[in-house]
């Protein structure tokens, strides 16, 4: 009887032990994806923002195990459990890689073939007025602009360009 | 008997009939497989953002974007801050889930109680962050078909950044709602002893794998929003 108990004991100090140290691992995480966001700010490298880009996914997928394996107790499940949720999970990797792929592709098909998206890309607009001033007055027009939003994207590139037009939104 | 030998005993008994395979109760395993849809359908939302952004020229910067706090004086910009406070009181809340649920395995009333009251507090800390800053992008001309921000290079950015902004949090934080509305049902009911009666508390531990993905979801969301 009193042996059971002190396993029970055991037991629990076991698992409050696992949740301190996930807990832990989970913030140092977030605290470097945060430094890694806050330094990104100052760089201008497309190499280096490339590899931070790449270190903070590779932070997000073990916070997600983490996540998933200590405070969802899927490590301590039964092996043909885990296999149920992990397998079909297993998908994503084709639909990540798939339409990520598909989406540059398409991008790399318009800059080729399509003249008015490769030339929108390059014409730079104006900032809208002064920051806060235009703050109160697109507060004050939110609500009815959205069809003219929508006709500003598939208007012109000339008249999006043009300063002295005053944006719709 | 000699033909199992090769098979560990263990599965064989696993698989042999009278107890569950899974070793564990139906409803868990249900709450799994349900999950594992809404990873699809947040997976499908998250992917055809990168899908669009990736076959888009210019892209707006989300430091840009972000970078309001309330309270703030007008003028200052703080990029990430707000935002890692909200990831953080996730985090928190879903550690004071887990103590809830490790509590309910020791049939330890007072434990659950607690622990779902901290937890239902960090949802709604969180639910008012999100409501906070949809008002202040709302307030700034954002808004589904509208985008008052310009792509990272000044060229004109189309709707589709705010437009994924808004559905894929607007659905998260509909997650983050019905949590916050399951959690309360739990609290309720642990306060009314149901959970003493049955003799077990494995409703909170479905509760808690809910919630848990949705702390989850939002290590997604943060990540792929806010800092990529």
């Amino acid at each position: 009887m009193s042996h059971s108990h002190t396993d029970h004991e055991a037991h629990n100090a076991e698992a409050m032990a696992e949740i301190k140290k996930v807990t832990i691992i989970l913030s140092v995480f977030t605290i470097v994806e945060l430094i890694l966001g806050f330094w990104m700010m100052s760089l201008t490298s497309h190499a280096l923002i490339l590899a931070i880009k790449g270190t903070i996914v590779i932070l997000m997928m073990a916070k997600a195990f983490y996540i998933v394996a200590y405070f969802m107790h899927l490590k301590h499940e039964v092996k043909n459990l885990i296999m149920t949720i992990i397998v079909p999970l297993l998908l994503f990797v084709w639909f990540i890689g798939a339409f990520l792929w598909d989406g540059s592709s398409f991008r790399n098909l318009r800059n080729d073939y399509d003249p008015y998206f490769k030339e929108q890309a390059t014409i730079k607009v104006e900032k809208k007025a002064e920051e806060h001033g235009a703050a109160k007055h697109e507060a004050t027009d939110a609500k009815h602009d959205a069809p003219a939003a929508k006709h500003e994207t598939i208007g012109t590139s000339h008249e999006t360009a043009k300063p002295e037009v005053e944006p719709y939104y | 008997m000699s033909t199992t030998t090769t098979a560990s005993p263990n599965e064989a008994k696993l698989w042999g009939g009278g107890k569950s395979p899974f070793n564990s109760e139906y409803g868990k395993v249900m709450m799994w497989y349900f999950l594992m849809s809404d990873a699809f359908t947040f997976g499908a939302f998250l992917i055809s953002y990168g899908t669009v952004r990736f076959s888009t020229n210019g892209w707006p910067n989300s430091n840009e974007v972000f970078r309001s706090f309330p309270f703030a004086p007008e003028g200052v910009h703080a990029p990430l801050v707000f935002v890692s406070i909200m990831t953080f009181i996730l985090i928190v809340s879903s550690v004071t889930m887990v103590l809830a649920v490790h509590a309910g395995k020791n049939m330890d009333k007072q434990g659950v109680v607690r622990n779902m009251i901290l937890t239902i507090i960090g949802g709604i800390a969180f639910l008012s962050c999100q409501a906070w800053e949809w008002n202040h992008l709302f307030h700034e001309g954002a808004w589904w078909g509208a985008n008052p921000f310009l792509n990272a290079d000044g060229t004109a950015s189309s709707t589709n950044f705010t437009n994924f902004f808004f559905t894929i949090t607007g659905f998260h934080g509909f997650h983050v709602f019905s949590g916050v509305v399951i959690n309360i049902i739990m609290l309720i009911m642990t306060l009314m002893d149901k959970f003493e009666q049955r003799g077990h508390y494995l409703m909170i531990e479905k509760a808690g794998l809910y919630w848990h993905f949705v702390d989850l979801v939002w290590v997604f969301v943060f990540t792929i929003f806010y800092l990529l």
